[in-house]
């Protein structure tokens, strides 16, 4: 039972991890084959390097993902606690349109803001590109904040803000000094969401972006279309090993701060 | 009584979720219901219809892939849930990292696996077998649904799991179950409420991708997604069919979305890594 | 003695239902006084007027001999324990009780010694640096009361701050709060359900129910001479029985007449008759007025309780000396120990009191 359950779990890991692996490997072939391994080379590095759309591209995702995270947290921070105070009538109706752009399918919700930056282009004088492409990450980023700031509401003690009023603050020096340190693993977590989203989305860039501005998921995709090209290879590598590290820093810092708080106890 | 202020913190959100959510929706079931001079029809709604055939090649093969999603995924979330805390989180994160890679390029890698001079034909000529026509198969684009959206099964069913209670466990065994009966008779229905969100998760972006079957599935393998997209960006270029389809296809999604949601588990139940 | 607060006819509304109704009440300088009542009766409304955090829909605050209503609670020279203490986690004790003194941008050379000073009060010197989650039920109890004491208010509200300790706990923070509030001199209002943890540390005791004070007065005068049938019944164990007030000093109770010492309710008029299980006497069934049978025994440490069925009614009796269950046996009591009181309206009926 032991073992079939071990070969299962290798069986599975293979399945996920193969295809990864056969692009890596192939990130160093000298020829463009799919399937044969000619020698060691570093030049679809250098090109990836010297690909100015592709490089473009990179700048571009981080700026949308570092602006609208950042707004997204700030908006839906805010949104979060006029909500947390809102009759429960009206919280479930803000609540339920705010899932909305998560259980959506993402081509609806890029078909949607499509067309409203389509009816708007007709009417006044906005155009595709950076703007429409922030609006609508903006726009898919706040529900994953609103989603992770409001638990934090319902976990924390609501006298709180009650005592540090007692206490001499006023009601906005008590939020900043009091319950803003409560939810901000929240605020964190939200952000983090937010961020990774906006930088890995495809489809809804697709259908906001217009011509003059890319992100990377969009350069990558107009890659696959055209002929084989290693480049892609390098690129897979080299983002593989970005997550990879990431998550094994993140990993860290979770297990030295989960193991700070069993000995703190 | 300082809810009123704190109620106007939330103004700024409400303005933008009225701009670019609600309206952006209405917007869809305007355009589905106008032709290109603003006048009301229901032309485009009604040739939905003829389309019926790729809806139902969209359903079918996004189920194969749910199913097939499940099937992996649950022994494989069992077996997580059964190892030690330690090795279970490691474990947990080297399943999981994958979809933590930009999935076009995921895809991309089936792409050049399965290709008629790809690794695998390769592999199998090199036994005199093949080859085989993989690429822009209907089977490729099962594939690849399964190969993006497997965590999305993995996940939520392991959540679940792993926070049933061991002395339930213990008293399934104390009271005559066997640790097969236990799994069947206390574990499956406990975990129910996380297959049915895994179940809504791996669906939902199954049946409205348009990147799988574009690059897996070649020409031949249209789904709704690819559908939209064409009309949208693509060469039969038309909004209005689009934003027709695009609503057939919400419509659906919510159908299902509001049947599953029945049974599964809530939102803090499943948490992305 | 001055009066420190003055509630004069505050009324309290939520969706329609009443939760205070025309509440006037003086509280003294320098006095204990706990609200004493159930669940829902109105006692941490009162006390959220006082803090500030709740308006009344009408009436008047008074603090100091000034009116205070609208006064946001960090205008107010009154400061709260919570009652689940609502320390900040993100702080520790240090500066969980500096928090005031800073908003008040003292100097930190003055905080360190006002804090210092605190945690002297309440024997939790050397705890400066540690977390609040690391600190027992008792010691965040007492970190919550230095964290108000330290801004030196008037008066200290306290909303049933010791619900959360085990038995042997509380009954040590009664006596270090009452020693606490006898040092500083200041105002303690106690919020509590426990009538018990109420008689033992207040000066005086106000009884409230349905949003009414039932009753005002010390902690002996409410145990002896409970105005109503609520307060009798809340307060301690009591046998409560319907009576007929025959005239002066005369009741008719379960058909017989007793002798009593009470009077002015004028002739044949229906009352309540309080007689606490502890002033009964058992006796030989021959020579008692009435009788009975032992319907059960238990045994409460210092005393027996037990049930003796008369036939119309259940009798309470406490005594040290057990007696044997379905024996028949007699009930005496003198005519001091009957404590008539006006039947209550029909709205202020006696409610079961139950945990917060």
């Amino acid at each position: 039972m032991k073992k079939l359950s071990k070969v299962y779990l290798g069986l599975v890991l293979m399945f996920l991890y193969v295809p990864i692996f056969v692009l890596i490997v192939f990130s160093f072939n000298t020829t463009k084959s799919r399937s044969v391994m000619s020698g060691f080379t570093f030049d679809w590095y250098i090109k990836l390097f010297k690909n100015e759309i592709i490089i473009s591209s990179l700048v571009n995702t981080i700026i949308v993902a570092v602006i609208a995270s950042i707004a997204a947290t700030i908006l839906g921070t805010a949104a979060a606690i006029g909500i947390n105070n809102m009759k429960k009538f009206s919280k479930t109706i803000v609540l339920n349109i705010t899932n909305f752009p998560i259980i959506n399918p993402e081509i609806v919700t890029g078909v949607s803001l499509m067309l409203l930056f389509v009816f708007f282009a007709a009417r006044m004088n906005l155009e595709f590109g950076f703007v429409t492409l922030l609006i609508a990450h903006i726009t898919f980023d706040v529900p994953y904040v609103i989603l992770n700031v409001m638990p934090k509401f319902k976990q924390m003690d609501p006298f709180l803000y009650e005592a540090a009023q007692d206490l001499g603050c006023n009601p906005v020096s008590a939020f900043f000094k009091v319950v803003l340190p409560e939810i901000m693993p929240g605020v964190v977590s939200g952000f983090l969401m937010a961020f990774t989203f906006s930088l890995d989305d495809f489809i809804i860039s697709y259908f906001t972006c217009g011509s003059s501005v890319q992100t990377l998921p969009v350069t990558i995709y107009s890659m696959t279309r055209r002929k084989v090209s290693p480049e892609i290879n390098a690129l897979s590598t080299i983002i593989f090993l970005v997550v990879v590290i990431v998550l094994v820093i993140k990993n860290m810092i979770e297990r030295k701060s989960t193991a700070k708080v069993k000995e703190e106890r | 009584m300082n809810n009123l202020k704190n109620k106007l913190a939330a103004a700024p959100y409400l303005v933008w979720m009225v701009v670019f959510i609600l309206v952006p929706l209405l917007m869809v079931a305007y355009f589905a219901f106008t032709d290109g001079n603003g006048h009301f029809t229901l032309d485009y709604v009604s040739d939905v219809a003829q389309y019926a055939p790729i809806f139902i090649r969209s359903i079918w093969l996004a189920l194969i892939a749910t199913v097939i999603c499940l099937v992996i995924a649950y022994p494989l979330a069992y077996i997580l849930t059964g190892l030690k805390s330690g090795t279970r989180s490691t474990m947990l994160m080297i399943v999981m990292l994958p979809m933590w890679m930009n999935f076009l390029l995921r895809t991309y890698a089936w792409m050049t696996l399965l290709g008629n001079n790809g690794l695998i034909n390769s592999f199998l000529g090199f036994f005199g077998i093949g080859p085989f026509k993989m690429l822009n198969t209907e089977g490729a684009v099962v594939l690849g649904m399964v190969y993006n959206y497997l965590p999305f099964m993995i996940l939520p069913i392991y959540s679940v799991m792993v926070k049933i209670d061991k002395s339930v466990l213990e008293a399934a065994a104390d009271l005559g179950c066997n640790p097969r009966k236990t799994l069947l008779k206390v574990v499956f229905p406990l975990s129910l409420p996380g297959v049915f969100s895994g179940i809504t998760m791996v669906f939902v972006p199954a049946i409205s991708t348009f990147i799988i079957s574009r690059m897996l599935g070649g020409g031949g393998n249209l789904l709704i997604g690819d559908l939209i997209e064409m009309q949208f960006l693509g060469n039969s270029y038309n909004m209005n069919l689009g934003a027709a389809i695009s609503l057939v296809l919400m419509v659906i999604v919510l159908l299902i979305m509001t049947i599953m949601n029945q049974f599964s588990a809530d939102e803090d139940g499943v948490v992305l890594m | 003695m001055n009066n420190i607060v003055t509630l004069k006819d505050i009324v309290v509304e939520f969706d329609g239902e009443r939760i205070l109704d025309k509440i006037n009440l003086d509280i003294k300088d320098k006095e204990f006084v706990t609200l004493l009542g159930p669940s829902g009766c109105g006692k941490t409304t009162t006390l959220r007027i006082i803090g500030g955090f709740l308006d009344p829909d009408s009436g008047t605050v008074m603090f100091d001999g000034k009116k205070i209503n609208g006064l946001p609670p960090y205008k107010r020279n009154v400061n709260t324990v919570f009652q689940r203490y609502a320390l900040f986690p993100h702080l520790n004790v240090y500066d969980n009780i500096a928090f005031g003194l800073r908003v008040q941008k003292l100097s930190e050379k003055d905080i360190s010694k006002r804090v210092a000073e605190m945690l002297k009060l309440v024997n939790l010197t050397g705890f400066e640096k540690r977390s609040i989650t690391r600190l027992s039920g008792g010691q965040q109890q007492r970190v919550a009361i230095a964290r108000a004491l330290v801004n030196h208010p008037k008066v200290l509200l306290l909303d049933e701050p010791l619900g959360a300790l085990d038995l042997k706990l509380r009954k040590e923070m009664q006596i270090e709060l009452k020693r606490i509030q006898e040092q500083l001199e200041i105002t303690f209002i106690y919020v509590t359900h426990d009538q018990e943890e109420a008689l033992t540390m207040s000066d005086t005791v106000v009884v409230m129910n349905g949003g009414i004070i039932q009753q005002v007065g010390s902690p002996v005068d409410i145990y002896n001479e409970p105005k109503n049938a609520f307060v009798a019944d809340f307060i301690g164990e009591s046998n409560i029985l319907n009576g007929l007030m025959i005239r002066d000093r005369l009741v008719e109770i379960s058909g017989r007449n007793f002798e009593c010492v009470d009077g002015g309710f004028g002739e044949n008029t229906p009352v309540d008759v309080v007689i606490r299980p502890e002033d009964i006497t058992l006796v030989a069934p021959e020579e008692a007025q009435l009788n009975g049978i032992v319907e059960s025994v238990i045994f409460k440490g210092v005393h027996y309780e037990m049930l003796i069925d008369a036939y119309d009614f259940r009798w309470i009796v406490h005594s040290t000396k057990a007696a044997e269950k379905g024996a028949s046996v007699g009930i005496t009591f003198t005519p001091d120990d009957i404590h008539i009181m006006n039947k209550m309206k029909s709205h202020e009926s006696v409610k079961e009191g139950a945990d917060e």
